[in-house]
């Protein structure tokens, strides 16, 4: 711990060790990473574990997990209903097994399964076709009765007499939710230990160009030379790929999320309702957390519109009539960016030594481990891992989309 | 929430409107013209800059008419909101 002057009125504090160093930039690497959330880190770890490539740095605007990755409701599933999708995200769900070891971090893994509400005859059919396409990709996944949802999470009310009854519900058993910052300073700390370079307030301005090929970066702190150069900067992709010219399929919406006061333990699992429109689970410390889909128009001010919260809290108590007497503590927004087929984009672009995985919408968070397997796979060998594959950016020419609208069992 | 100012009905809540993106996208003039590439850009690429933004709302509980509005998509402040037809 590192004693420092908590000024008057404060005694006691303490700031403990930093996990990583802070290094000012060099003036090239083999790879740099830009953005420092969880899927760039993730990255640069995996670039070092799996492929040796240990010359990179992680640029970052702001500070280390600061956007996207402070911001999101922390679960993690796999039950998705197309193969690709299904694959990638249980090659995650499987990482996120193996991690709080591998990484030596306990970031509060906690498999208490997920269920999704069906409330239609429409939404039951299309959840047991979900079931099925599950089972038969090896993802875990149950269909379960009104009274087994209640058993598995006694305070949802499944009484008929409301607007939109709960018929029944997936259930992944292994889904669950992770404590994000500390997934975010896991990954850190180890890229950090393997010799990747985290450098923090530093801002990516645009690109150093050989005819088609990226040579390196421009920042608020230099230009760097890179061998291969990744992007990982979700929201403000575009603001990036706009400086090559390069236009990309993705809108940046701002998505807000919200927790109540602490409670005791009340909610045992995470309960997504499509239909209704809200997803909530109880965070380890108490607060119940929850989120929907995103504000309708374009934006990067990290804000939303208060209607869009008032209609998460009717979907809330409507399922959960507990809720009506809790109090929300705080709300937020981050900006995420929505492709045409809800799907991410991960692969090469036009440019040669440019790699980019964008796109992921509202649903990133459960991907990070995947993402920075896949990514670190296309950036060390120039062609992407059989898992990435169908998620180039070609696919928006070829028609080959990942339509998880919908099928991915939560509206985005 | 925004307050947006509907060019037949003044100013109203956002929840009353409908977005519909980017502004001024025309339908190709001669469609069995485009190749592959050129339909992917007019069906799925659409500018999405940080800053004034050029897009389409519609008065969906009010007058159901569309209109055009410039935004900039950081301060969500409307630097113009303008009627089909007409210029900025």
């Amino acid at each position: 711990m590192t004693e420092f002057d908590s000024g008057p009125g404060q005694t006691g504090q303490q700031h403990p060790d930093w996990l990583w160093r802070t290094p000012d930039p060099k003036r090239s690497y083999d790879v740099i990473v830009v953005g420092a959330g969880g899927h760039g880190l993730a990255t640069a770890y995996y670039l070092a574990k799996n492929h040796g490539i240990t010359n990179v740095a992680v640029l970052e605007r702001g500070w280390l997990a600061g956007g996207n990755m402070a911001r999101n409701t922390t679960i993690i599933r796999s039950n998705y209903l197309w193969d690709e999708s299904a694959a990638i995200y249980e090659h995650a769900l499987k990482l996120w097994e193996g991690l709080p070891a591998e990484l030596d971090y306990d970031f509060l893994f906690s498999q208490r399964g997920v269920m999704n509400l069906a409330h239609t005859l429409q939404d039951v059919r299309d959840s047991m076709r979900r079931v099925h396409a599950n089972r038969l990709n090896g993802v875990d996944s149950e269909w379960l009765t009104p009274e087994e949802v209640q058993k598995a999470c006694p305070i949802l009310n499944i009484s008929p007499d409301v607007r939109y009854p709960v018929l029944g519900a997936t259930w992944q058993p292994r889904a669950g939710i992770a404590k994000h910052d500390h997934v975010a300073w896991a990954f850190a700390r180890r890229a950090d230990e393997l010799g990747v370079d985290l450098i923090q307030g530093c801002e990516v301005t645009g690109f150093l160009r050989d005819g088609d090929k990226v040579v390196g970066v421009e920042t608020t702190r230099g230009s760097i030379r890179a061998g291969s150069v990744a992007l990982a900067a979700a929201g403000h992709s575009s603001v990036l790929a706009e400086t090559l010219g390069l236009p990309l399929p993705v809108q940046s919406h701002p998505l807000q999320a919200l927790v109540s006061e602490l409670l005791e333990p009340i909610h045992p699992t995470v309960v997504m309702s499509n239909h209704v429109h809200v997803y909530v689970s109880q965070a380890h410390k108490g607060e119940l957390v929850m989120g929907a889909g995103v504000d309708s128009y374009n934006s990067y001010g990290q804000r939303g519109s208060v209607h869009v919260i008032e209609q998460q809290m009717a979907a809330a108590v409507e399922l959960f009539p507990l809720f009506a007497r809790a109090h929300v503590l705080r709300t937020w927004a981050g900006i995420v960016d929505v492709s045409p087929d809800a799907s991410p984009i991960i692969g090469r672009t036009p440019f040669e030594n440019l790699y980019i995985n964008c796109g992921w919408g509202t649903g990133g968070f459960k991907a990070t481990p995947a993402v920075g397997w896949v990514l670190a796979h296309t950036i060390a060998t120039g062609e992407p891992h059989p898992l990435n594959a169908p998620f180039g950016l070609e696919r928006f020419t070829t028609g080959a989309l990942i339509d998880e609208h919908g099928a991915a069992a939560v509206a985005h | 929430m925004l307050l947006i100012s509907c060019p037949w009905c003044g100013e109203r809540e956002e929840p009353e409107f409908g977005y519909g993106g980017q502004a001024h996208v025309a339908y190709p003039a001669d469609p069995e013209a485009l190749d592959d590439e050129q339909w992917a850009q007019y069906l799925f690429f659409r500018a999405n800059p940080k800053g004034p933004f050029a897009e389409r709302w519609v008065h969906s509980s009010g007058c159901r008419r569309w209109f055009n509005a410039v935004r900039d998509t950081v301060t969500n402040e409307f630097v113009s909101i303008y009627r089909p037809g007409e210029l900025p």
